[in-house]
């Protein structure tokens, strides 16, 4: 967390969450205050932008640095498989990053089974990861249940964005 | 007239609680959802003199304890305060008995009077007598010293002598909040700890900031513990209330949260996340961690009945978040939430005879109440967001936060007593969140 060097602007957040526009609330989507992405000393990460595959930048909006949850569930979709597959592939090819798994859920839960839910969605997340070879020591969890949404309005549209698990790539091993 | 039959005069609303109490738990199961709009409840009227001071240099401090109390005993619902103005006389010397007639003719059924003086040790002392006006006779008088580092505390147990003489409420005035206060726009809420005394007064920060959530306070309302994210994951500290350093609780190598003290305070309940699984365990304050539960369920929101005997908790193994019953030991768990919907932060009453509870169903929260074996179900609040109930210490109130919906939502505190009358706001200096009702101060 404290690797956390810039912030993505807003709309790319949205663009790489795949979330349309709020029509009634054009604002209504925050950056990702935990979204952000230490830049690579010593990991091998490149700076190139999101045209260099081994950027952080490509990372997020070319392989996608989240998968979304149905309401009360942590079992992953096939999007959802699609996207932690490659992530995967991209954590083999980079061999210096290490990630935060950040687990999170929607506002209409209590505020501590969020907590514990979204540790299931992050563990879900980061177990899958492993399974596709990422080694286990890469790869660290995290709960925010509700505190950290990005999608601030109380519709669906919302709560489908913020039901989320998050690969925040760190530089660096895991503490 | 007797203090049972002043009890009397609250009969609907204490008569309810007492069936509530007292009544066998039927077989049937569904949620009761009783009237709560307060229709047949009647405020006890009483008249409260303005407290006299003994000596001019005095005249603002007696006016300001008065006006305490009187704010105190407005607030619980259970008073009608008779204006100021309809009095025929406020001319009432402290040492005689009143003229009841006069307070008979304004319908009041009893009368408060109050005075300051310098006692010769150079304190402030406060006497106050409590009258019965249809039986002619006092009922109850106390002489209390102002504390002059925490001058409101005095005005709160008169307050608290107040209600014990009329109601036979056992005393809560006398107490404080711990909550949560939120800053900031909602994607990156900035959460600190704060302490605030029950009726929103000196509100203090013990020095826990960040992203900080759910305290609790310690059965001695010295300590509270909380979750703070400080190394990056959600684990339990411990601070004093008033602040001092903060004490991370155990090192575990996952998350930790849901954090509660056990009744002697030696002991905290807590749930502990291993490869994405929470379940309850049990912490000594001075070492030894015991595992409580063990499934794949979410186990978490444990609290101790006021024996430390048993522990009420959420779990969702049956399928769905509810409400479940265990021994403190662990073991055998049984559940008594059956209603529609789910539930989660159940949390006992300090009288032992009731558990509050957070409701969802068909997209609204609710604040409810059960007895311990799941009968007698009563919905108290509604809203789109509602949460996170804690007891006042007489077991009477609940305290509990609500959350507006939206872009620019924001949480309050509210407080509802325990048969869902006399919803109000608690006073924060900003949305608030998280409220843990102390204990009675000592």
């Amino acid at each position: 967390m404290n690797a956390r060097a810039f912030l993505f602007p807003a709309l790319l957040t949205v663009a790489l969450a795949g979330c349309t526009s709020d029509p009634e609330s054009p604002v209504a989507t925050a950056p990702d205050p935990n979204a952000g992405v230490g830049a690579g000393g010593g990991s091998g990460l490149g700076s190139g932008g999101v045209d260099d595959p081994t950027s952080l930048e490509y990372f997020s909006v070319v392989v996608g640095d989240r998968v979304f949850f149905a309401t009360d569930r942590f079992d992953l979709d096939a999007d959802a498989q699609a996207i932690l597959r490659r992530q995967a592939e991209w954590f083999r090819a980079n061999p210096g990053a290490t990630a935060t798994i950040e687990g999170h859920a929607d506002e209409r839960g209590t505020r501590t089974y969020n907590l514990a839910l979204g540790a299931r969605r992050a563990n879900a997340a980061l177990n899958f990861l492993v399974a596709n070879g990422v080694p286990r020591a890469r790869l660290n969890s995290v709960t925010f249940g509700k505190e950290r949404p990005v999608s601030l309005c109380s519709f669906e549209r919302c709560w489908s964005q913020n039901r989320r698990s998050v690969a925040v790539v760190i530089k660096g091993p895991v503490s | 007239m007797t203090l049972a039959a002043f009890a009397s005069r609250l009969v609907p609303l204490l008569g309810v609680l007492a069936c509530l109490v007292a009544a066998p738990a039927p077989a049937q199961r569904a949620p009761l959802e009783i009237d709560v709009s307060g229709a047949q409840f009647r405020p006890l009227p009483v008249a409260m003199l303005p407290f006299t001071a003994s000596e001019p240099a005095l005249a603002g401090a007696a006016e300001s304890i008065g006006a305490i109390v009187e704010a105190d005993l407005q607030r619980s619902g259970l008073f009608r305060l008779i204006p100021r103005a309809a009095f025929l006389s406020t001319d009432v010397p402290f040492d005689t008995m009143p003229a009841f007639e006069d307070w008979r003719v304004l319908e009041a059924e009893a009368l408060i009077t109050g005075r300051v003086y310098r006692a010769p040790d150079g304190r402030l002392q406060v006497q106050y007598r409590v009258f019965d006006v249809l039986a002619g006779e006092q009922l109850h008088s106390q002489q209390l010293p102002q504390d002059a580092a925490q001058p409101r505390r005095v005005s709160h147990q008169i307050a608290d002598g107040v209600l014990t003489a009329l109601t036979g409420e056992a005393p809560y005035f006398d107490s404080r909040i711990a909550f949560i206060d939120e800053t900031g726009p909602k994607g990156d809420r900035r959460k600190r700890l704060a302490v605030m005394d029950q009726d929103g007064a000196n509100v203090v920060y013990p020095g826990a900031d960040g992203l900080v959530l759910t305290p609790q306070f310690s059965p001695d309302g010295q300590r509270l513990l909380y979750i703070s994210y400080d190394t990056g994951q959600p684990e339990i500290f411990l601070i004093g209330a008033g602040g001092g350093s903060q004490r991370r609780l155990g090192n575990f190598p996952g998350m930790s949260f849901g954090p509660r003290f056990s009744p002697n305070g030696n002991e905290v309940l807590l749930s502990l996340t291993e490869g994405g699984n929470t379940d309850l365990y049990l912490l000594g304050l001075n070492g030894g961690l015991r595992r409580l539960t063990s499934n794949p369920a979410i186990d978490t929101s444990g609290s101790f009945d006021p024996d430390g005997r048993r522990i009420v908790f959420e779990s969702d193994r049956g399928g769905s978040q509810q409400i479940y019953v265990m021994p403190a030991s662990g073991g055998a768990a049984q559940r008594i939430s059956f209603g529609e919907g789910s539930y989660g932060t159940p949390v006992w009453s300090p009288k032992g005879d009731l558990i509050a509870f957070t409701k969802i169903r068909a997209g609204r929260f609710h604040i409810g109440v059960m007895r311990p074996d799941g009968s007698g179900e009563r919905l108290l609040t509604t809203s789109f967001l509602d949460e996170g109930p804690s007891f006042s210490p007489n077991g009477r109130f609940v305290v509990f936060y609500r959350e507006s919906p939206g872009q620019q939502g924001r949480a309050q505190l509210l407080s509802v007593d325990v048969i869902g009358r006399n919803e109000r706001l608690v006073a924060t200096p900003n949305a608030a969140s998280d409220p843990s009702w102390s204990p009675l101060r000592r």
